[in-house]
């Protein structure tokens, strides 16, 4: 099934007992500095590109690396948010939901270099409608892909540039992403985890 | 959400305070190079316009368009509504046809309820003002308006206070207004105290019951008024002497430079329209910068555009949380034929 914009990405009830954190506070820190380095590389600089995260978690994410990568390069790199919710295909399937802020950085997105960043990749359907989304904002020059957990199950297609942790994962469980400012904690926590 | 927007009591705070962070988002479409959203691809709405209008009929048009809605116009000039086919003919026509919302406008308050509860269609319904009775989009465009001028947070998820305690007044022809009595419903579901101000031939009998209050005495109510909304004097509807000349109403109850030099500093001027000017707004005032007219029209498709995603946009109507006991909304009856918006 498509996967939700936010952290729950699996159905199965989830086991309280079996919680088992996979990423710290640290290691999603390092693994962001990894992702915001390799960014810089795979562009040849911060030049041109644009992050986008998709709400929820995607957006404080992208800000992160946005931070990291002033730290490195010393540049400031436009960041936003883009919101799939209208261009989800599984739209019908589930009573009308609610809307998140989309914000398109001041230049727009014409002739850029637009990452993406998203917490879960999963089935890839999210990352379908931000594709579809994207082409009624304007002409990336190319669009990359960062997730901080890439845990399989693709239904589609797709694939990161840029991934913070591979995760395999069962389809019963459920992958959860954490981060100070929508949550109290940093970290990954996998549920009805059993081995 | 209920499965139709009939009345503005229908809508509990929630549900309020979710279309217009909804409409937040839809608004900043507008400045998009391409002004369309998939989400209502493959549904239909009929707007069914018995009675005339423009930038109702235009608005839900332009917002059921910009959500990839198919859209069918339907106005009773040019059908066989003017035939003499009856409403229930007219919605078993469209039942058969298969549609997914009806947009109603009717002279006849109470219509867009029989549409919805007789079971002639499946159709969500929404209502686009009826008779003297209710017009909840324009309702829920004025708050739009509202928050964005003077509410004191932004609509975020964790919007606090937003209209709370601020103070509206709603000035004019209350008896025929299907507007002031969606706002006076409305704007008191969202915390607002709204002040009703008309000559005394123009309330409608009953309006101690409704959630605000009166005054004959425009002068006494503008300094306090955060917002001041005008309505227009529906003579259309007028037989009787409701008062004695246009110009002694413009003189006690009209909004002229004059007057608005006793707003407060940031009070703004609403007019749902169609205004007459040098009626019961000059030109001066219509054309001031606290005027805001012009941006409840281009609010009207965002709130719009919002109605009908969260109505159609998924399997059901968005859900939030209902109380419940089962609430009894205000009693607003209605005991004048026809208006307009």
């Amino acid at each position: 099934m498509p996967a939700p914009a936010t952290t729950a990405t699996s159905a199965g009830a989830p086991d309280p007992g079996a919680d088992r954190t996979v990423l710290d506070a640290s290691d999603i820190s390092r693994a962001l500095s990894r992702i915001s380095h390799e960014i810089l590389e795979r562009n040849k600089g911060a030049d041109d590109v644009v992050l986008l995260g998709i709400p929820s978690r995607g957006v404080p994410l992208a800000e992160r690396i946005a931070e990291r990568i002033a730290a490195v390069e010393g540049a400031t790199v436009p960041c936003g948010a883009l919101d799939v919710t209208m261009y989800r295909d599984d739209l019908r399937l589930k009573p009308a939901r609610t809307l998140l802020p989309t914000e398109i950085p001041e230049g727009g997105i014409d002739d850029k270099v637009v990452v993406l960043v998203d917490d879960v990749l999963f089935s890839g359907r999210t990352i379908r409608a931000a594709l579809d989304a994207l082409n009624d904002l304007g002409r990336p020059r190319a669009v990359q892909l960062a997730v901080l957990v890439d845990r399989g199950h693709r239904e589609l297609p797709i694939r990161a540039d840029f991934v913070g942790k591979n995760l395999p994962t069962s389809l019963v469980q459920r992958v959860r992403v954490q981060l100070t400012g929508v949550d109290d904690q940093d970290a990954v926590v996998i549920e009805g985890a059993v081995g | 959400m209920k499965k139709h927007l009939l009345s503005a009591a229908d809508l509990t705070r929630d549900d309020a305070e979710l279309v217009l962070r909804t409409a937040e988002e839809l608004r900043s479409l507008a400045d998009r190079p391409i002004k369309k959203l998939p989400a209502l691809r493959g549904r239909t709405v009929v707007n069914l316009f018995f009675e005339d209008s423009t930038r109702t009929r235009i608005s839900f048009e332009a917002a059921a368009k910009r959500l990839s809605a198919d859209v069918i116009n339907f106005s009773a000039k040019g059908s066989s509504l003017s035939k003499g086919e009856s409403l229930k003919d007219t919605a078993l026509t469209l039942e058969a046809m298969g549609c997914d919302a009806v947009v109603i406008r009717h002279g006849a308050s109470g219509a867009p309820h029989r549409l919805a509860n007789s079971g002639w269609v499946r159709a969500s319904v929404v209502n686009a003002g009826d008779g003297t009775h209710e017009h909840p989009t324009q309702a829920l465009l004025d708050s739009f308006t509202l928050y964005r001028h003077l509410g004191k947070s932004h609509l975020g998820p964790g919007n606090g206070g937003g209209l709370d305690g601020r103070r509206i007044a709603i000035v004019g022809d209350v008896l025929h207004s299907r507007v002031a009595r969606s706002n006076a419903l409305l704007l008191h579901t969202l915390g607002a105290e709204v002040t009703l101000v008309a000559p005394p031939t123009l309330f409608p009998v009953g309006v101690e019951s409704w959630p605000v209050e009166t005054s004959y005495d425009l002068d006494g109510v503008l300094p306090k008024a955060d917002a001041v909304m005008m309505l227009r004097v529906q003579r259309e509807r007028m037989n009787g002497g409701f008062f004695p000349t246009a110009r002694e109403y413009s003189r006690r109850y009209g909004l002229d430079g004059r007057r608005m030099a006793t707003l407060q500093d940031h009070t703004i001027v609403m007019h749902p329209g169609p205004m007459v000017r040098g009626m019961e707004i000059t030109a001066d005032v219509a054309d001031s910068d606290r005027s805001v007219i012009v941006e409840q029209v281009t609010n009207g498709v965002a709130v719009r555009m919002a109605v009908l995603y969260l109505l159609l946009g998924g399997s059901e109507p968005f859900e939030t949380p209902r109380p419940s006991a089962p609430q009894e909304p205000p009693a607003i009856s209605s005991d004048a034929e026809g208006a307009d918006a």
